[in-house]
């Protein structure tokens, strides 16, 4: 049984997780990606308040499609994270505990996780219909204008992720690869 | 003159747009179920039973199968003795791809300006149209939706001629290699080589429809497929990138014949999303 974690996270869990940690989390986090990044380091950068208070949060990289009459949400896996690498160590300054997402960050991130006692997840790309189903609401909390790319406010339930970047220099794309690389015979 | 209607085109591509997006190809499906087995990576092989769930959710909730439902891409081929009438064909195929992403709950990602505003266009247009006049009196429209993750780790490169067959499998395994988990493996590898700097890249797009487990016809072309396929699997990237032997779903090479000054090699990443249907008219 994977272990589930609840934002807002603290300290004392970040420091637990190890890259290759299977978790789920419930509660509350809040999506966003590359237009809703830039307006939010915009504001850091003039020294006025954001739309949301991200201590402890945790940010999923995620522009759903739109939900059909009914549902809560459309598609919702994550998008590539290095889009958001120049974003995101402004962010965790400010109390970003967690980022949601897929793929490789760069080494400014990776200190940034450290320096702040934080981690990166990894949800698995392309099962957006599959994570679709463990959000159980999901409301625009900021920059409605950007559409798919405005902030939203979902609601998880055991939604599924493992640790890649964790904030002792632990990295599952790294570890994973090294396991299962190979000489090949030509 | 056989006569068809560009409304037919439109509500084809309409409909292809929405049933590409929801439900993937048996040759995906079938590739996933043979790759859970045999995936040697316990994390892996989670992976792609999580990969397979989503598909028959996605089927079965009428839900994309991935939140990036992709820029449009569409080929038409127009068999020479069709008439096109009742208005332009590429205004057919927008209007198609608008009425798709738009009534099919399709996200919207084309954005005007990419280097300024970047402003999302609304309603997901304008396709990448590709046409083709062939023999015959059919329309076939083909919808290939393609997200952005897998295409961004797509490259181009004007090698030179003394790099030979090495340097073009250097090349696209290299491109493989740097790709890592960005753009959603296990992948599809579609390679162009040869043509002039756009044919290259054309044909590694086109070669992208082809069905999961084919192989060229040529032998050369078919043995430098199998050899890519090892060295990427070789890399071990895995499902998801997290560590693991299936790295590539399958590699496809097309090939024209180069200038004597040149040797393009293009490699068009398809991430597992690997989404296109067809319809002839």
């Amino acid at each position: 049984m994977d272990r589930t974690i609840t934002p807002p996270l603290t300290d004392e869990v970040i420091e637990s997780l190890r890259a290759g940690d299977r978790l789920l989390i419930t509660g509350i986090i809040y999506t966003g990606r590359d237009a809703a990044h830039k307006r939010l380091v915009e504001l850091v950068d003039k020294g006025e308040p954001l739309p949301i208070d991200l201590q402890g949060q945790i940010i999923y990289f995620v522009g759903p499609t739109p939900p059909k009459p009914g549902e809560v949400i459309g598609s919702a896996g994550p998008t590539t994270s290095g889009r958001m690498d120049a974003y995101s160590p402004k962010l965790l300054d400010l109390g970003l505990k967690g980022m949601i997402g897929k793929g490789l960050r760069n080494e400014a991130v990776r200190e940034s996780l450290k320096r702040n006692k934080a981690v990166y997840f990894g949800a698995t790309g392309g099962a957006g219909a599959l994570l679709a189903q463990r959000i159980t609401a999901a409301r625009v909390v900021a920059y409605d204008d950007l559409g798919p790319e405005a902030i939203r406010e979902l609601t998880v339930e055991d939604f599924p992720v493992v640790v890649i970047n964790d904030m002792y220099g632990g990295d599952l794309y790294a570890e994973g690869r090294k396991e299962f690389q190979r000489e090949v015979e030509i | 003159m056989r006569e068809v209607d560009v409304a037919r085109i439109t509500n084809a591509v309409a409909e292809l747009a929405v049933d590409a997006c929801n439900v993937l190809g048996d040759d995906v499906v079938a590739f996933f179920e043979k790759a859970a087995e045999r995936e040697e990576s316990e994390t892996g092989r989670d992976i792609l039973r999580q990969l397979l769930e989503n598909a028959a959710l996605a089927r079965e909730t009428a839900r994309p199968l991935c939140q990036d439902t992709g820029l449009a891409v569409v080929f038409v081929e127009v068999g020479q003795e069709v008439h096109l009438v009742g208005g332009s064909l590429e205004d057919a195929v927008d209007a198609g791809v608008a009425k798709g992403y738009t009534e099919g709950y399709l996200r919207k990602s084309a954005v005007a300006d990419p280097i300024g505003t970047r402003k999302n266009t609304g309603d997901n247009t304008p396709a990448m149209l590709h046409t083709r006049i062939v023999p015959g009196d059919k329309v076939k429209v083909i919808v290939a939706p393609k997200g952005g993750g897998a295409e961004n780790m797509s490259a181009l490169a004007m090698l030179k001629p003394s790099q030979g067959r090495q340097g073009a499998v250097d090349f696209v395994v290299d491109t493989v290699s740097k790709a890592g988990p960005n753009p959603c493996p296990p992948i599809i590898v579609g390679v162009g080589l040869g043509g002039s700097f756009e044919k290259a890249a054309y044909l590694a797009k086109h070669s992208l429809l082809r069905e999961v487990g084919s192989t060229n016809p040529d032998p050369r072309l078919a043995e430098l497929e199998d050899e890519i396929e090892r060295r990427c699997n070789a890399l071990g990237i895995g499902p998801a990138g997290l560590g693991g032997i299936t790295t590539v779903i399958d590699v496809f090479v097309e090939e024209l014949p180069a200038h004597i000054a040149s040797m393009p090699v293009a490699v068009n990443i398809q991430c597992h999303s690997a989404r296109h249907k067809e319809v002839v008219l």
